[in-house]
């Protein structure tokens, strides 16, 4: 277990060095330099040249790109250059909803997928198990601000059961908290839901027909017992995987619902950094993201060592 | 000679047979194609035909609802919602199509190169591994802030955010397309490096690259409509499905038809395509076939 855990986290080494060159030339490889787009349209060629020359950007490429990731480990992850806050004092500032946001959406769609995947695979070539394949293959090919207008619409602007927009932090109570995170949670959530779904399927599918789950069967064990503790148990490690890597469509779903709700999230930062052009918070975000994406999945790794035993065998 | 020949008709046949029965036991796949070539259709010949021009504002005919002269209804603007869903269309096509070409015949290069060349097996994937690493949005949206809106820039950036992962399913067909004896054989006779490459190797990787494709040109006009969305796409007034969702989102309660119609194109374009990819993965693979 042990020996796995530091070849996984070291494995993690190459890929950050890649992903910090990337985000690094996102800002670098701005035609004439990230002051162009700071000044905007109006400003003269010295004005952009002397900007350019402030931040560093007339250096060498090798040593812009030292002198940058020095900085981003000492926790310097540069200025925006509109907002008057460091890019990491305003993604501290939007993680907060963006994070109360992706958790609640994830829950929805477990309660969601996990029993209707079990229920389709059990239930393998009946109706009902079409019939749930088939919603599942509409909400895949829902983008998830389209069902987010949609419910937007009919749950807060017809029935008027929820607010459309706004945002009120856990300090306010964890009603009134929720009340305006459920509309956008759950229209993440249901996106979210159908892929899940179809992967819960597939991966209770895989183990359904297995000699251990007839051998339960004919110890005499009720057939709910069998499938709820038998297969799920086998089919989790599939299933906590495909939650691991869903989390990345879900944080960028997040960024694209947060500005049709306005919560005051890391996509509405975004979105009024693009509007502005302040590559700095873009970059910020990016790596932020990132991250955190990729040690969620560092962690769901981890827990399937512990969930699945054959892992010890020193599994590659 | 002429036995074998008869013999060899009938396994002909009966080869014959057997697909068109896999295709006939696939609705799927057929669903998919029709639907999508019915969109494509519509897209490429009813503006042709239609003297609406989708720019025109009408200030009398602010957000009027469907009706027999205006089927979609008008947007805020006045301008007829039908004619800007098919122009729309035209764009995200546009879009999706070329991401799906450029980034297949890209990844295709990349994986099957690295597929043969051991050490540029390490550098290539070691940077597709981590472009994968970066949300794929959030990339497209970080590239699109360092160029400028435009579809050929969202274009570009789309291409970028999916040839890694055409490279890497690229890469594991080819990887087990070279351990083959026919393979094997053409280098002990001394066949060229590109040879093999391109002759022997390519043609195992074409049918997993065609589903790959279908499932990224889906995912390409999901990708367009959310930047368009976001206004990190195409910029207005070009119609593009995200960009007229995006119009849509201030005038939801008065018109919510501006948003109804170009969505239901998009899910019913992605769902064609997606259709159509998994119903080209079974056709190709009988194993998958009917299982999942």
């Amino acid at each position: 277990m042990l020996s796995y855990l530091i070849k996984r986290i070291l494995s993690l080494i190459p890929v950050m060095f890649v992903v910090s060159v990337v985000v690094f030339l996102v800002v670098y490889l701005i035609p004439g330099g990230p002051a162009t787009a700071l000044l905007g349209l109006e400003a003269t060629q010295e004005q952009i040249a002397a900007l350019n020359a402030e931040l560093g950007f007339d250096r060498p490429f090798l040593v812009q790109y030292t002198d940058w990731l020095v900085k981003v480990f000492h926790g310097d992850w540069g200025d925006s250059f509109f907002l008057q806050q460091s890019v990491l004092e305003a993604i501290r500032d939007a993680f907060g909803p963006t994070l109360s946001l992706a958790v609640l959406a994830q829950i929805f769609s477990l309660i969601i997928a996990i029993p209707l995947g079990i229920l389709a695979a059990y239930k393998r070539g009946t109706v009902t198990d079409i019939a749930l394949v088939s919603i599942s293959l509409l909400g895949i090919a829902i983008p998830g601000f389209l069902l987010s207008m949609f419910f937007m619409l009919f749950f807060g602007l017809y029935l008027k059961w929820l607010p459309v927009a706004g945002y009120a932090a856990l300090s306010k109570g964890l009603w009134e908290h929720l009340r305006y995170l459920i509309l956008p949670a759950l229209s993440l959530g249901v996106v979210q839901a159908a892929y899940i779904t179809r992967m819960t399927r597939s991966a209770v599918l895989d183990v359904l027909y297995q000699n251990y789950i007839r051998t339960a069967r004919s110890k005499g064990l009720r057939e709910r017992a069998v499938v709820l503790v038998y297969a799920l148990k086998n089919a989790a490690p599939t299933i906590l995987t495909v939650v691991g890597q869903s989390f990345g469509g879900l944080v960028t779903g997040t960024i694209v619902t947060e500005t049709l709700f306005t919560i005051p999230g890391l996509g509405m930062l975004t979105i009024s950094a693009i509007t502005r052009r302040d590559v700095f918070v873009i970059q910020g975000v990016v790596l932020f993201v990132t991250l955190v994406y990729v040690l969620v999945n560092l962690v769901v790794d981890i827990l399937y060592g512990l969930v699945d035993p054959r892992i010890q065998l020193g599994r590659k | 000679m002429s036995k074998s020949e008869a013999a060899s008709q009938a396994i002909l046949q009966e080869q014959r047979q057997i697909r068109r029965e896999r295709l006939l036991a696939n609705p799927g796949l057929i669903i998919g194609l029709c639907g999508f070539v019915v969109i494509v259709l519509a897209a490429l010949i009813i503006p042709a035909l239609s003297p609406v021009d989708p720019n025109e504002m009408t200030v009398s005919l602010r957000l009027k609802p469907p009706s027999a002269e205006h089927f979609f209804g008008t947007d805020e603007f006045g301008r007829d919602l039908f004619t800007r869903v098919l122009y729309g269309a035209r764009v995200s096509l546009g879009v999706g199509c070329s991401v799906a070409l450029f980034s297949c015949v890209l990844g295709t290069i990349i994986g099957i190169y690295a597929s043969y060349f051991k050490i540029l097996d390490h550098i290539l994937m070691r940077i597709c591994d981590g472009l994968i690493a970066i949300p794929g949005m959030l990339l497209a949206i970080a590239l699109m802030a360092a160029l400028e809106p435009g579809s050929w820039n969202v274009i570009l950036a789309l291409t970028i955010v999916y040839t890694p992962s055409v490279a890497r399913v690229v890469r594991s067909s080819a990887l087990v397309a070279r351990g083959q004896t026919y393979v094997e054989a053409a280098k002990v006779q001394g066949a060229s490096s590109a040879r093999i490459l391109w002759k022997l190797i390519l043609p195992s990787v074409i049918s997993p690259l065609t589903v790959q494709a279908s499932f990224i040109f889906a995912q390409a006009i999901i990708s367009e409509a959310s930047l368009s969305f976001l206004g990190a796409g195409i910029p207005a007034p070009a119609a593009s499905w995200g960009n007229i969702l995006q119009a849509s989102k201030q005038v939801l309660a008065k018109g919510p038809w501006t948003m109804i119609f170009p969505g239901a194109a998009v899910v019913l374009c992605v769902l064609s395509l997606n259709l159509l990819g998994d119903g080209l993965r079974d056709y190709l693979d009988p194993r998958t076939g009917g299982h999942k």
